[in-house]
């Protein structure tokens, strides 16, 4: 058995696993059942300014079938009054002394609303404090928010505000709506915040319904930009955590995951690129607080399988392996190899690379199956015609090096080789 | 022992009765099934349909909510595909190339998607086709089967005014009076046929018989082409003794008034014995059972790997209670009071025939006494032999010749369907009358544009 207990700026949890500041963070009753359920910790949903949400919050993207690949909320912080959000902070830890209690913050934008509301939520006992600077839809209106992470020399001024009054561990959580992460997250840094956690919601428009014409959610006839997250979201999400590993300032801080994490593969993923415990909402909006078995099960299979004893065997294992595309090697090279006997005769690998790669499948008409082959010569090993076969390993790619050497473009260059001749 | 019609009560009928294919429940359901279509390029259940309907692309148009889209695809290769949806014997055709039969898998519902689709445009009468404008030629059409009907729609959409001359009172032709009951209702039946009329320039005249109500010389002079789609006619003879006991029937009549009459109304044995295994066999055995009959004997001279019938027909049988006897051949019908009492069988073998052929099989000289008071007989329908030799068509023990345009040996005069290739599938009579259609298109000088994308093939060239 695996050591799953993770331990984040100091703060113990039996799991790497933590509810994200979401609407299931929102309430005691929410709360004390994912804690029942197994998860090892909670970010309160986010306190501070008054706001009161509209009905009709969220909406999805569909995709083959399945339903919710991504999904959208225009919902602001928490809107119940925030004594009862701090007793019920307090009955929690209560309850669960053995859980991270982490609570989100978004003040309004004055050292004054920020000190008092540190002072509160300290009372509580809480463990942490996540600073919101990333909510994509209308706390922005008030230059809160996104609008704070979208600006490095704000998002400073705010966590030195934070910092100066903090007394428990700092989290910064970022937006991904910028360009690059790295310049409000190494603001942060400087500015004192003891840890980072990214990705907030990227600001979206879902779809629209082909009825109404109405954008999704619909709100009395009028839509906003909502903030996107779920499954859809991790590939960005892993680019902007990667940046901030290979950083030089950022990567000195914590960074806790968030964005689109639906299984323990995906938080094993976040956490090979440096991420030392993962934040999970979509996930548990559309199935529940049980998932936590498998997340737990399934993180600790695949330890066991590979060796590793506790999570920091691991974290940030991959990210040497990014570096930048000039340094890649030319001479590897792959082709496609198809397996007569797997093969279903399907011809998507075929028609794949006909119509938009490098017409390197020969087919060979019959009736009513057809059989498909890899014209090597041609193939120049971009591994669609694998990613579009659907059955497994049917499709491999085969390594057959240029040279035997390393040998990278600016070499290539510098040495004049010839380039593609068709 | 007895025939008895009203043996069961209405709530038994109708439940024996009901559509043998539930159709998906709502549009989550259809796109869930849609969605297991991996979009097989050249796909091999297109090449498995005789009227190579793109599967892939309506299965698809429905995964997208474009079920409009989706009809036009089928009725595009298929205006019956509708009716086909219910009793193509999918098994040995698109459902049964599936790609995913190689892994093992289900194959995708494709009939049933199908009829997702059509369903829905024959219900909601969507005109998914127009009409040119007419050319002022003008073809007669014998038969409004499937064939018929085919070939109808498509001269009448390039502008053609047909005239189709039909026998019976309603359309359809076997899709109509030939099929079990439990795979297409009556009332489908006739919905089918309204919608492929809908499209309008075709005037059908029921009741009409060729060879004595309308003619052909008549047809050959009033019209400026002829398409024969007449089907074929009654079951061969067995050629034993017993044969005409009251009590012996013919699968073809048999199925006939079930699909014409109350089911109260349809008489069958307490013991049947049907002959044959062929799908009209099947349906003959089934539908006897379902109308009360205690016991039904499938007997069939050959074995299970030489039937005519699909497994899954088989099973439906079987499902249904009807017992088979394999390898036994009717050898004589005894009768007491001029009725069938008993069917006296050989009880054959295979004679190891060389390979690739089919194995023909012999008598042991043992012999099998089945107690039975109704015989249906299903080996197989004959061609009208009389009626193409009368009007000197070139044929093969009745089955007009046609060339590579389907037309006869009377110049103008086409044929397709049954009367062609001596009864098959209705989805190949569906093709027949296609190609009839564009063979006579051809003949009279129009151009068919086209109404589908042009699709090149650079390997094809």
């Amino acid at each position: 058995m695996a050591d799953l207990s993770s331990y984040f700026l100091g703060i113990k949890s039996p799991n790497p696993f933590w509810l994200a500041s979401a609407p299931p963070t929102d309430k005691k009753i929410n709360v004390l059942r994912a804690l029942e359920a197994g998860w090892g910790g909670v970010v309160w949903k986010t306190l501070g300014s008054q706001v009161k949400n509209v009905s009709s919050r969220y909406s999805s993207v569909n995709f083959n079938g399945g339903k919710v690949m991504g999904f959208s909320n225009i919902e602001l912080i928490s809107d119940r009054p925030l004594q009862i959000n701090l007793d019920e902070i307090r009955e929690v830890l209560r309850l669960f002394p053995d859980r991270a209690m982490i609570v989100s913050l978004m003040a309004d934008n004055s050292r004054e609303s920020w000190h008092e509301l540190i002072k509160k939520v300290e009372d509580t006992g809480a463990h942490g404090l996540e600073l919101n600077f990333g909510c994509p839809h209308g706390m922005t209106e008030r230059g809160m928010g996104a609008s704070v992470g979208q600006d490095p020399e704000i998002a400073r001024m705010v966590v030195e505000w934070v910092m100066e009054c903090a007394t428990i561990p700092v989290i910064t959580k970022l937006t991904p709506n910028v360009h690059s992460v790295v310049p409000t997250g190494k603001a942060v840094v400087e500015a004192g915040t003891n840890a980072l956690s990214l990705i907030n919601t990227i600001q979206s428009v879902t779809g629209i319904d082909l009825d109404t014409l109405v954008p999704n959610p619909n709100v009395a006839g009028k839509s906003v930009f909502g903030g996107y997250c779920g499954p859809a979201v991790k590939p960005i999400a892993l680019k902007f955590l990667t940046t901030l590993g290979q950083d030089p300032t950022t990567k000195n801080v914590p960074i806790s995951g968030i964005g689109g994490v639906n299984s323990w593969k995906d938080a094993v993923e976040f956490m090979l690129l440096g991420a030392t415990n993962v934040q999970i909402c979509t996930a548990v909006m559309t199935r529940g607080f049980r998932i936590i078995e498998d997340l737990c099960e399934g993180l600790n299979n695949w330890m066991d399988e590979k060796g590793f004893v506790k999570a920091t065997d691991f974290i940030g294992k991959s990210l040497p392996t990014m570096i930048n595309w000039e340094e890649l090697d030319i001479n590897y090279h792959i082709v496609a190899n198809i397996n007569q006997d797997k093969c279903i005769h399907c011809g998507l690998c075929y028609i794949a690379c006909e119509d938009t790669a490098h017409q390197a499948i020969n087919l060979l008409y019959g009736t009513p199956y057809n059989t498909y082959s890899i014209n090597e010569p041609e193939c120049v090993g971009c591994n669609l015609c694998s990613l579009v076969c659907p059955v497994d390993n049917c499709i491999t790619m085969v390594e057959q090096r240029k040279g035997d050497e390393y040998l990278n473009w600016k070499e290539f260059q510098k040495r004049g080789l010839p380039l593609n001749d068709h | 022992m007895a025939i008895l019609d009203n043996r069961l009560s209405q709530e038994s009928y109708s439940s024996n009765f009901q559509d043998i294919h539930p159709p998906f429940e709502n549009y989550t359901a259809a796109a869930v099934e849609a969605n297991r279509c991996i979009f097989c390029y050249d796909a091999p259940c297109v090449k498995s349909c005789p009227t190579s309907i793109d599967v892939p692309k309506f299965i698809k148009q429905i995964s997208t909510e474009n079920i409009k889209g989706s009809a036009h695809t089928i009725f595009s290769s298929n205006i019956m595909g509708g009716g086909c949806s219910k009793v193509c014997p999918v098994e040995k055709l698109c459902e049964g190339a599936c790609v995913y039969n190689l892994l093992e898998e289900e194959p995708i519902q494709i009939a049933r998607l199908q009829r997702y689709s059509t369903d829905r445009a024959i219900q909601e009468k969507w005109p998914l086709f127009t009409r040119k404008p007419s050319s002022g030629k003008k073809v007669a059409v014998v038969g409004a089967g499937p064939a018929g009907l085919s070939c109808a729609h498509m001269l009448s959409r390039e502008g053609v005014d047909v005239t189709i001359f039909e026998k019976e009172q309603k359309g359809g032709g076997l899709m109509t009076y030939g099929i079990a009951a439990y795979k297409v209702t009556p009332e489908f039946c006739q919905d089918e046929v309204d919608y492929i009329l809908s499209l309008g320039g075709i005037d059908i005249r029921y009741g009409m018989t060729l060879g004595s109500d309308v003619h052909l010389h008549d047809l050959e002079e009033n019209f400026d082409a002829v398409f024969l789609g007449i089907g074929v006619g009654l079951t061969r003879k067995l050629g034993i003794p017993g044969e005409d006991l009251i009590g012996v029937a013919d699968a073809i009549n048999f199925i006939y008034d079930i699909r014409t009459k109350p089911f109260e109304k349809i008489a069958v044995g307490n013991k049947v014995a049907v002959i044959g295994m062929g799908m009209t066999a099947i349906d003959a055995a089934t539908q006897a059972k379902r109308l009360g009959a205690e016991e039904v004997t499938l007997v069939y001279r050959r074995t299970l790997d030489e039937m005519p019938c699909t497994e899954v027909e088989l099973n439906i049988a079987k499902l249904d209670g009807c017992k088979i006897i394999w390898l036994a051949s009717p050898k004589e019908i005894t009768g007491v009071d001029g009725k069938v009492s008993s069917l006296l069988c050989d009880v054959m073998v295979l004679n190891s025939a060389t390979p690739g052929e089919r194995k023909s099989p012999e008598p042991t000289g043992q012999i099998i006494q089945l107690d039975v008071d109704m015989i249906i007989k299903a080996t197989g329908q004959l061609p009208f032999e009389k009626l193409v030799d009368e009007n000197e068509f070139l044929n093969t023990n009745g089955k007009i010749l046609i060339d590579d345009q389907q037309e006869t040996s009377i110049a103008s005069i086409f044929a397709g369907g049954d009367c062609v290739n001596g009864g098959k599938e209705v989805v190949d009579a569906v093709q027949a009358g296609k190609d009839a259609a564009a063979g006579i298109l051809n003949y009279l000088k129009i151009i068919p544009l086209p109404t589908e994308p042009l699709i090149i093939n650079p390997l094809k060239l």
